[in-house]
């Protein structure tokens, strides 16, 4: 029992997730749940796995939270020497690239699949998949994480190109609802990060500002208040 | 040289405009199979060489001989240190109107011939080029013949998305690059 209760509290946390990228008319959505976990116990209901790189680039994370910290840590080190070298502010190809290098190189060691995204004044909006392997995929939309299992035909089905912000922001935090309705590593609030020539949004939906989906029930702050507005039927006939 | 656009990830169709080929210098294209991350760390590779090349200045050019010794090498050395590169490599070209046409896999094997094919293509297509190739194909029966293969590994092999990348090298030094999906035929 002692050592059960030890994996839990200083066991690997890995971030079961979802996470996705998406480009729009004039810039990108990024999105993701908010659960870690470690095994079967939720470490943080309310993690950040949208983690800024520079003002204009932003990185998704999956997988190991450990290894993707670290990348993320160093890619952004690296990119504030590559800004005061430039002169200006990083392009959201560069980045992405030293995602993949870091991945790449240390494929038998890290456990984490990113996805970059951001705007730069030469390419605009643009969404980087860097999977398991350190593949570097550049695309018009990516998910990940195990959540985005559930969401392929999803996808398939409702994504288009040239949204505007809103019906990508819109399409974001629904296909992140449904996956946490389905996918038990996946859960907590819906976060998005939106990124364009004017700048950074952060959003953030708690459970009730979400989509009601199949069997789920609206939310109620306690039974009391049920109880009142009708009147209980006998059990017994 | 035709391959289909699927990245699979197991047994899920991931990723479905994947471009498998690509040029190499003037002369030669490179078709590969298996990890793509490993593909496009061999693509660097050759851009290195390709640059260097170039740096010449000195009017030669690597052809699709140079390039397939030198992915020979770097997938024997690899295999040798029990750290490949997971990939089977296929590389076409036509220098000064010679044409080549090569393999390379993953363990080192190398070797030239008329048609060649990766993975299930090996079971499913080379049946049909080996009894239907021949020195002095038209441009026309050679794409249906090629056409010919793709469908019949589109109906048979589970990792095959209908979408193709073709990528034509003519001999007056013209590539051409094609992207599209076949009617299935039959019952």
């Amino acid at each position: 029992m002692e050592s059960h209760k030890e994996n839990e509290i200083n066991g690997p946390h890995s971030m079961g997730t979802t996470i996705i990228g998406v480009t729009y008319n004039g810039g990108v959505v990024l999105g993701a749940d908010s659960r870690t976990s470690t095994g079967v116990y939720v470490a943080n209901r309310a993690s950040d796995k949208i983690t800024q790189l520079t003002d204009n680039v932003y990185i998704c994370r999956s997988g190991s939270a450990a290894d993707s910290q670290t990348v993320s840590d160093y890619v952004r080190y690296f990119l504030h020497q590559h800004t005061i070298q430039l002169g200006q502010p990083a392009t959201v190809k560069v980045a992405a690239n030293l995602v993949r290098m870091l991945s790449y190189n240390n494929k038998n060691f890290l456990q984490t699949g990113m996805i970059v995204g951001g705007w730069d004044k030469y390419e605009g909006g643009k969404i980087y998949g860097v999977p398991l392997g350190g593949t570097l995929l550049e695309l018009p939309f990516t998910i990940g994480g195990s959540g985005s299992s559930y969401l392929y035909g999803f996808f398939d089905q409702a994504w288009k190109d040239g949204m505007t912000q809103e019906e990508a922001e819109q399409l974001v935090v629904k296909a992140v609802s449904l996956a946490i309705a389905r996918d038990g590593a996946s859960g907590g609030v819906v976060r998005t990060v939106t990124i364009n020539s004017e700048g950074v949004s952060r959003k953030y939906y708690p459970e009730d500002k979400l989509p009601r989906w199949h069997e789920e029930l609206e939310p109620q702050n306690s039974l009391l208040d049920i109880l009142s507005s009708s009147s209980p039927e006998p059990m017994v006939s | 040289m035709a391959a289909d656009m699927g990245g699979s990830y197991g047994s899920t169709l991931r990723y479905k405009s994947l471009e498998r080929i690509k040029p190499v210098g003037k002369h030669s294209i490179i078709g590969a199979s298996g990890e793509i991350s490993d593909f496009q760390e061999i693509m660097r590779y050759l851009d290195d060489q390709v640059l260097n090349d170039n740096m010449w200045d000195d009017g030669n050019s690597l052809g699709p001989k140079e390039i397939h010794s030198y992915l020979t090498r770097v997938m024997y050395n690899r295999r040798n240190k029990f750290d490949p590169l997971w990939n089977t490599l296929i590389l076409g070209g036509v220098k000064k109107g010679q044409k080549f046409l090569g393999m390379v896999t993953m363990i080192g094997v190398n070797f030239e011939e008329n048609h060649i094919a990766t993975g299930f293509g090996n079971h499913m297509a080379q049946p049909l080029l080996r009894a239907e190739w021949h020195e002095n194909l038209t441009f026309e029966e050679g794409v249906t013949l090629l056409e010919k293969c793709m469908r019949v590994l589109l109906y048979r092999d589970r990792s095959a998305v209908n979408k193709f990348q073709v990528l034509l090298l003519f001999p007056i030094n013209l590539m051409r690059l094609m992207c599209y999906g076949m009617r299935l035929l039959g019952k």
